[in-house]
Protein backbone atom coordinates (compact mmCIF):
# COMPACT_ATOMS: atom_id res chain seq x y z
CA UNK A 1 0.00 0.00 0.00
CA UNK A 2 1.01 3.34 -0.53
CA UNK A 3 2.42 5.01 2.12
CA UNK A 4 0.73 8.60 3.76
CA UNK A 5 3.29 11.41 1.61
CA UNK A 6 2.46 9.32 -1.63
CA UNK A 7 -1.94 9.13 -0.69
CA UNK A 8 -2.16 13.13 -0.09
CA UNK A 9 0.29 13.47 -3.24
CA UNK A 10 -2.50 12.00 -5.51
CA UNK A 11 -5.88 12.86 -3.45
CA UNK A 12 -4.62 16.91 -3.68
CA UNK A 13 -3.09 15.98 -7.54
CA UNK A 14 -5.86 14.16 -9.38
CA UNK A 15 -8.47 16.75 -7.10
CA UNK A 16 -6.32 19.80 -8.86
CA UNK A 17 -5.85 18.58 -12.38
CA UNK A 18 -10.02 17.36 -12.41
CA UNK A 19 -10.51 20.93 -11.54
CA UNK A 20 -8.50 21.72 -13.90
CA UNK A 21 -10.20 19.68 -16.82
CA UNK A 22 -13.44 21.06 -15.45
CA UNK A 23 -12.51 24.53 -15.65
CA UNK A 24 -10.60 25.03 -18.94
CA UNK A 25 -13.56 26.10 -21.36
CA UNK A 26 -15.94 26.91 -18.30
CA UNK A 27 -13.61 29.32 -16.63
CA UNK A 28 -11.15 30.49 -19.27
CA UNK A 29 -13.40 30.76 -22.75
CA UNK A 30 -16.18 31.86 -20.66
CA UNK A 31 -18.01 34.52 -22.63
CA UNK A 32 -15.57 34.66 -25.70
CA UNK A 33 -17.44 33.37 -29.00
CA UNK A 34 -16.27 29.97 -29.93
CA UNK A 35 -16.15 29.26 -33.80
CA UNK A 36 -18.70 27.75 -35.42
CA UNK A 37 -17.43 24.52 -36.27
CA UNK A 38 -16.46 23.72 -32.34
CA UNK A 39 -19.86 24.77 -31.26
CA UNK A 40 -21.15 22.05 -34.15
CA UNK A 41 -18.71 19.68 -32.70
CA UNK A 42 -19.48 19.88 -29.16
CA UNK A 43 -23.66 20.17 -29.51
CA UNK A 44 -22.99 16.16 -29.71
CA UNK A 45 -20.31 15.36 -26.77
CA UNK A 46 -23.16 14.19 -24.10
CA UNK A 47 -24.67 11.77 -26.78
CA UNK A 48 -21.16 10.71 -27.88
CA UNK A 49 -19.34 9.99 -24.56
CA UNK A 50 -22.37 8.65 -22.85
CA UNK A 51 -22.91 6.00 -25.21
CA UNK A 52 -19.56 5.29 -25.28
CA UNK A 53 -18.67 5.16 -21.59
CA UNK A 54 -21.60 2.61 -21.08
CA UNK A 55 -21.42 0.23 -24.37
CA UNK A 56 -18.77 -1.51 -22.90
CA UNK A 57 -20.31 -2.27 -19.71
CA UNK A 58 -23.38 -3.31 -21.32
CA UNK A 59 -21.68 -5.99 -23.49
CA UNK A 60 -18.91 -7.14 -21.02
CA UNK A 61 -20.02 -6.31 -17.58
CA UNK A 62 -17.15 -6.20 -14.86
CA UNK A 63 -19.84 -8.34 -12.80
CA UNK A 64 -19.49 -11.51 -14.62
CA UNK A 65 -16.20 -11.06 -15.25
CA UNK A 66 -16.59 -9.58 -18.85
CA UNK A 67 -18.59 -12.30 -20.04
CA UNK A 68 -21.99 -11.14 -22.31
CA UNK A 69 -24.97 -11.25 -19.65
CA UNK A 70 -28.71 -11.92 -21.25
CA UNK A 71 -30.33 -10.40 -18.22
CA UNK A 72 -28.00 -6.90 -17.96
CA UNK A 73 -28.24 -6.65 -22.18
CA UNK A 74 -32.23 -7.46 -22.14
CA UNK A 75 -32.40 -4.89 -19.30
CA UNK A 76 -30.40 -2.25 -20.96
CA UNK A 77 -32.15 -2.36 -24.40
CA UNK A 78 -35.65 -2.26 -22.73
CA UNK A 79 -34.20 0.93 -20.09
CA UNK A 80 -33.41 2.63 -23.73
CA UNK A 81 -36.53 1.98 -25.43
CA UNK A 82 -38.75 2.67 -22.79
CA UNK A 83 -36.47 6.08 -22.10
CA UNK A 84 -36.98 6.54 -26.04
CA UNK A 85 -40.91 6.61 -26.10
CA UNK A 86 -41.48 7.95 -22.73
CA UNK A 87 -39.03 10.51 -22.69
CA UNK A 88 -38.69 10.27 -18.71
CA UNK A 89 -35.98 8.78 -16.90
CA UNK A 90 -38.01 7.00 -14.21
CA UNK A 91 -40.46 4.60 -16.07
CA UNK A 92 -37.48 3.60 -18.07
CA UNK A 93 -35.33 2.69 -14.83
CA UNK A 94 -38.17 1.00 -13.19
CA UNK A 95 -38.67 -1.22 -16.50
CA UNK A 96 -35.19 -1.76 -16.75
CA UNK A 97 -34.58 -2.77 -13.51
CA UNK A 98 -37.74 -5.23 -13.37
CA UNK A 99 -36.34 -6.89 -16.74
CA UNK A 100 -32.72 -7.09 -14.82
CA UNK A 101 -34.15 -8.88 -11.83
CA UNK A 102 -36.87 -10.60 -13.12
CA UNK A 103 -34.24 -12.48 -15.70
CA UNK A 104 -31.25 -12.20 -12.65
CA UNK A 105 -33.98 -14.72 -11.46
CA UNK A 106 -35.51 -16.70 -13.91
CA UNK A 107 -32.24 -17.24 -15.70
CA UNK B 1 -43.45 22.50 -15.02
CA UNK B 2 -42.44 25.88 -16.41
CA UNK B 3 -39.14 27.47 -15.20
CA UNK B 4 -39.67 31.40 -14.74
CA UNK B 5 -37.43 32.03 -12.41
CA UNK B 6 -33.70 30.78 -11.24
CA UNK B 7 -34.77 29.88 -7.83
CA UNK B 8 -37.58 27.39 -9.93
CA UNK B 9 -34.97 26.60 -11.95
CA UNK B 10 -33.24 25.38 -9.20
CA UNK B 11 -36.21 23.07 -8.09
CA UNK B 12 -36.35 21.78 -11.29
CA UNK B 13 -32.40 20.74 -11.60
CA UNK B 14 -33.28 19.23 -7.88
CA UNK B 15 -36.17 17.22 -9.26
CA UNK B 16 -34.99 16.26 -12.42
CA UNK B 17 -31.94 14.77 -10.89
CA UNK B 18 -33.39 12.95 -8.02
CA UNK B 19 -33.51 9.23 -9.84
CA UNK B 20 -29.99 9.86 -9.23
CA UNK B 21 -30.26 9.00 -5.92
CA UNK B 22 -30.51 4.95 -6.82
CA UNK B 23 -26.87 5.69 -8.56
CA UNK B 24 -24.91 7.13 -6.40
CA UNK B 25 -25.82 5.70 -3.09
CA UNK B 26 -24.30 2.49 -3.79
CA UNK B 27 -21.44 3.81 -5.59
CA UNK B 28 -20.24 6.42 -2.72
CA UNK B 29 -20.53 3.25 -0.12
CA UNK B 30 -18.91 0.85 -2.36
CA UNK B 31 -15.74 3.29 -2.43
CA UNK B 32 -16.39 3.80 0.64
CA UNK B 33 -15.87 0.41 1.72
CA UNK B 34 -13.04 -0.16 -0.83
CA UNK B 35 -11.06 2.71 0.12
CA UNK B 36 -10.86 1.37 3.99
CA UNK B 37 -10.07 -1.80 2.63
CA UNK B 38 -7.02 -0.67 1.09
CA UNK B 39 -5.71 0.94 4.06
CA UNK B 40 -7.02 4.82 3.93
CA UNK B 41 -8.76 6.01 6.87
CA UNK B 42 -12.10 6.58 7.17
CA UNK B 43 -11.15 10.53 6.99
CA UNK B 44 -8.12 9.81 4.17
CA UNK B 45 -11.62 8.46 1.83
CA UNK B 46 -14.18 11.48 2.82
CA UNK B 47 -11.63 13.88 1.58
CA UNK B 48 -11.00 11.81 -1.58
CA UNK B 49 -14.48 12.06 -2.76
CA UNK B 50 -14.44 16.07 -1.51
CA UNK B 51 -11.78 17.03 -3.20
CA UNK B 52 -11.64 14.41 -6.49
CA UNK B 53 -15.46 14.36 -6.71
CA UNK B 54 -15.28 11.95 -9.78
CA UNK B 55 -16.05 8.00 -8.93
CA UNK B 56 -14.53 6.43 -12.51
CA UNK B 57 -11.14 8.04 -11.35
CA UNK B 58 -11.30 7.19 -7.78
CA UNK B 59 -11.80 3.85 -8.52
CA UNK B 60 -8.86 3.54 -10.80
CA UNK B 61 -6.48 5.42 -8.10
CA UNK B 62 -7.67 2.96 -5.52
CA UNK B 63 -7.46 0.05 -7.89
CA UNK B 64 -3.69 1.45 -8.84
CA UNK B 65 -2.49 1.85 -5.28
CA UNK B 66 -3.55 -1.64 -3.75
CA UNK B 67 -1.17 -2.54 -6.58
CA UNK B 68 1.27 -0.39 -5.25
CA UNK B 69 1.70 1.37 -8.91
CA UNK B 70 4.19 4.36 -9.04
CA UNK B 71 2.32 7.83 -7.66
CA UNK B 72 2.99 9.32 -10.89
CA UNK B 73 0.95 7.13 -12.51
CA UNK B 74 -1.42 6.31 -10.38
CA UNK B 75 -2.26 10.17 -10.98
CA UNK B 76 -1.89 10.09 -14.84
CA UNK B 77 -4.33 7.49 -14.84
CA UNK B 78 -6.77 8.82 -12.73
CA UNK B 79 -6.63 11.92 -14.86
CA UNK B 80 -6.95 10.41 -18.12
CA UNK B 81 -10.16 8.47 -17.35
CA UNK B 82 -11.18 12.30 -16.26
CA UNK B 83 -10.11 13.79 -19.43
CA UNK B 84 -14.15 13.32 -20.38
CA UNK B 85 -14.73 16.42 -17.98
CA UNK B 86 -12.61 19.00 -20.07
CA UNK B 87 -15.04 18.09 -22.68
CA UNK B 88 -17.87 18.57 -20.53
CA UNK B 89 -16.60 21.84 -19.76
CA UNK B 90 -16.60 22.50 -23.31
CA UNK B 91 -19.32 21.78 -24.08
CA UNK B 92 -21.16 23.58 -21.47
CA UNK B 93 -19.54 27.22 -21.84
CA UNK B 94 -22.04 27.73 -24.75
CA UNK B 95 -24.52 27.62 -22.36
CA UNK B 96 -22.85 29.15 -19.06
CA UNK B 97 -19.83 30.92 -20.58
CA UNK B 98 -21.81 34.26 -19.44
CA UNK B 99 -22.58 33.61 -16.03
CA UNK B 100 -19.91 35.19 -13.19
CA UNK B 101 -16.55 33.97 -12.88
CA UNK B 102 -17.28 32.69 -9.34
CA UNK B 103 -20.56 30.84 -10.76
CA UNK B 104 -18.26 29.24 -13.19
CA UNK B 105 -15.67 28.08 -10.66
CA UNK B 106 -17.93 26.49 -8.65
CA UNK B 107 -19.90 24.90 -11.44
CA UNK B 108 -16.79 23.47 -13.13
CA UNK B 109 -15.64 21.71 -9.63
CA UNK B 110 -19.78 20.20 -9.46
CA UNK B 111 -18.97 19.07 -13.24
CA UNK B 112 -19.70 15.33 -13.23
CA UNK B 113 -21.32 12.84 -15.55
CA UNK B 114 -24.73 13.02 -13.69
CA UNK B 115 -24.60 17.09 -13.71
CA UNK B 116 -23.53 17.49 -16.99
CA UNK B 117 -25.87 15.32 -18.36
CA UNK B 118 -28.90 16.24 -16.77
CA UNK B 119 -28.71 19.87 -17.27
CA UNK B 120 -26.90 19.92 -21.19
CA UNK B 121 -30.80 17.31 -21.69
CA UNK B 122 -32.76 20.73 -19.85
CA UNK B 123 -30.48 23.88 -21.71
CA UNK B 124 -31.39 21.74 -25.32
CA UNK B 125 -34.84 21.41 -24.12
CA UNK B 126 -35.19 25.03 -22.86
CA UNK B 127 -32.79 27.08 -25.11
CA UNK B 128 -34.79 30.46 -23.82
CA UNK B 129 -33.31 29.77 -20.03
CA UNK B 130 -31.56 32.75 -18.89
CA UNK B 131 -28.05 32.46 -18.17
CA UNK B 132 -29.17 32.79 -13.88
CA UNK B 133 -31.86 30.03 -14.66
CA UNK B 134 -29.40 28.00 -16.31
CA UNK B 135 -27.02 28.39 -13.27
CA UNK B 136 -29.77 27.26 -11.08
CA UNK B 137 -30.88 24.60 -12.58
CA UNK B 138 -27.04 23.39 -12.96
CA UNK B 139 -26.60 23.84 -8.65
CA UNK B 140 -30.01 22.54 -8.14
CA UNK B 141 -28.77 19.15 -9.79
CA UNK B 142 -25.59 18.78 -7.96
CA UNK B 143 -27.47 19.53 -4.88
CA UNK B 144 -28.88 16.11 -5.12
CA UNK B 145 -25.55 14.40 -6.30
CA UNK B 146 -22.73 16.19 -4.37
CA UNK B 147 -23.85 15.70 -0.19
CA UNK B 148 -25.05 12.24 -1.13
CA UNK B 149 -21.49 11.20 -2.72
CA UNK B 150 -19.99 12.56 0.35
CA UNK B 151 -21.95 11.27 2.98
CA UNK B 152 -22.58 7.87 1.64
CA UNK B 153 -18.09 7.31 0.95
CA UNK B 154 -18.40 8.40 4.58
CA UNK B 155 -21.25 5.59 5.47
CA UNK B 156 -19.38 3.54 3.54
CA UNK B 157 -16.04 3.85 5.04
CA UNK B 158 -17.28 3.44 8.69
CA UNK B 159 -19.81 0.81 8.17
CA UNK B 160 -17.21 -0.94 6.07
CA UNK B 161 -20.24 -2.71 4.29
CA UNK B 162 -21.52 -2.67 0.93
CA UNK B 163 -24.66 -3.33 -0.77
CA UNK B 164 -24.26 -7.48 -1.72
CA UNK B 165 -23.60 -8.41 -5.20
CA UNK B 166 -27.02 -10.62 -5.75
CA UNK B 167 -28.58 -6.31 -5.82
CA UNK B 168 -26.77 -6.20 -9.71
CA UNK B 169 -26.15 -2.40 -8.37
CA UNK B 170 -22.97 -2.50 -11.05
CA UNK B 171 -25.74 -2.06 -13.65
CA UNK B 172 -27.36 0.75 -12.22
CA UNK B 173 -25.00 3.44 -13.64
CA UNK B 174 -25.11 2.09 -17.13
CA UNK B 175 -29.35 1.93 -17.06
CA UNK B 176 -29.19 5.53 -15.16
CA UNK B 177 -27.23 6.66 -18.22
CA UNK B 178 -29.09 4.66 -20.67
CA UNK B 179 -32.89 6.35 -19.57
CA UNK B 180 -31.30 9.88 -19.59
CA UNK B 181 -29.30 9.56 -22.58
CA UNK B 182 -32.42 7.87 -25.14
CA UNK B 183 -34.68 11.52 -25.28
CA UNK B 184 -30.95 13.45 -26.43
CA UNK B 185 -31.71 11.70 -29.87
CA UNK B 186 -33.53 14.20 -31.29
CA UNK B 187 -31.86 14.45 -34.78
CA UNK B 188 -30.28 12.27 -37.08
CA UNK B 189 -27.63 13.80 -36.72
CA UNK B 190 -27.62 12.98 -32.42
CA UNK B 191 -28.40 9.40 -33.37
CA UNK B 192 -25.03 8.60 -35.77
CA UNK B 193 -22.60 10.31 -33.50
CA UNK B 194 -23.93 7.90 -31.08
CA UNK B 195 -23.49 5.03 -33.13
CA UNK B 196 -20.37 6.26 -34.42
CA UNK B 197 -19.18 6.65 -30.66
CA UNK B 198 -20.47 3.51 -29.33
CA UNK B 199 -18.38 1.35 -32.43
CA UNK B 200 -15.63 2.50 -32.02
CA UNK B 201 -15.75 2.76 -28.24
CA UNK B 202 -16.70 -1.33 -28.35
CA UNK B 203 -13.04 -1.64 -31.18
CA UNK B 204 -11.14 0.35 -28.25
CA UNK B 205 -11.69 -0.93 -25.03
CA UNK B 206 -8.10 -2.12 -25.41
CA UNK B 207 -6.53 1.29 -25.02
CA UNK B 208 -4.84 1.89 -22.21
CA UNK B 209 -5.82 4.23 -19.19
CA UNK B 210 -9.46 5.05 -20.62
CA UNK B 211 -8.23 6.71 -23.82
CA UNK B 212 -10.52 5.02 -25.82
CA UNK B 213 -13.28 6.64 -24.51
CA UNK B 214 -12.15 9.95 -25.72
CA UNK B 215 -11.30 8.62 -29.07
CA UNK B 216 -14.55 7.21 -29.34
CA UNK B 217 -16.40 10.43 -28.38
CA UNK B 218 -14.09 12.45 -30.64
CA UNK B 219 -14.96 9.95 -33.60
CA UNK B 220 -19.11 10.33 -32.26
CA UNK B 221 -18.52 14.61 -32.14
CA UNK B 222 -17.49 14.25 -35.63
CA UNK B 223 -19.41 12.08 -37.18
CA UNK B 224 -22.43 13.84 -35.45
CA UNK B 225 -20.87 17.41 -36.70
CA UNK B 226 -20.48 16.01 -39.99
CA UNK B 227 -24.10 15.18 -40.76
CA UNK B 228 -25.98 18.15 -39.12
CA UNK B 229 -23.54 20.05 -42.00
CA UNK B 230 -24.62 17.37 -44.83
CA UNK B 231 -28.07 18.02 -43.71
CA UNK B 232 -28.44 21.71 -43.41
CA UNK B 233 -25.19 23.17 -45.08
CA UNK B 234 -24.66 25.57 -42.34
CA UNK B 235 -25.17 24.66 -38.74
CA UNK B 236 -27.66 26.06 -37.22
CA UNK B 237 -26.84 28.85 -34.15
CA UNK B 238 -26.14 27.05 -30.52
Amino acid sequence: MTDKTALWTIIIAIGLGSFLLRFVFTGLVGNRRMPAWLLRHLRYTAVAILPALVAPQVLWPAATGGAPDPARLAAAVVTFTVALITKSMLPALFAGASTLYGLLYLL
Amino acid sequence: MAITTPKSAFKKGFLDSTPFVLVVVPFAMLFGLLATEAGLSVFEALTFSLVVIAGAAQFTALQLMTENAPTLVIIISALAVNLRMAMYSASLTPWIGAAPFWQRAIAAYFTVDQSYLVAVAEYERQPQMTIPQRMGYFFGTVTVIAPLWYAFTLVGALLGTSVPESWALDFALPLAFLAMIAPMFRTLAHLVAALVAVGVSLLCVGVPYSLGLIIAGMAGMIAGAWVELRRTGQGPAP
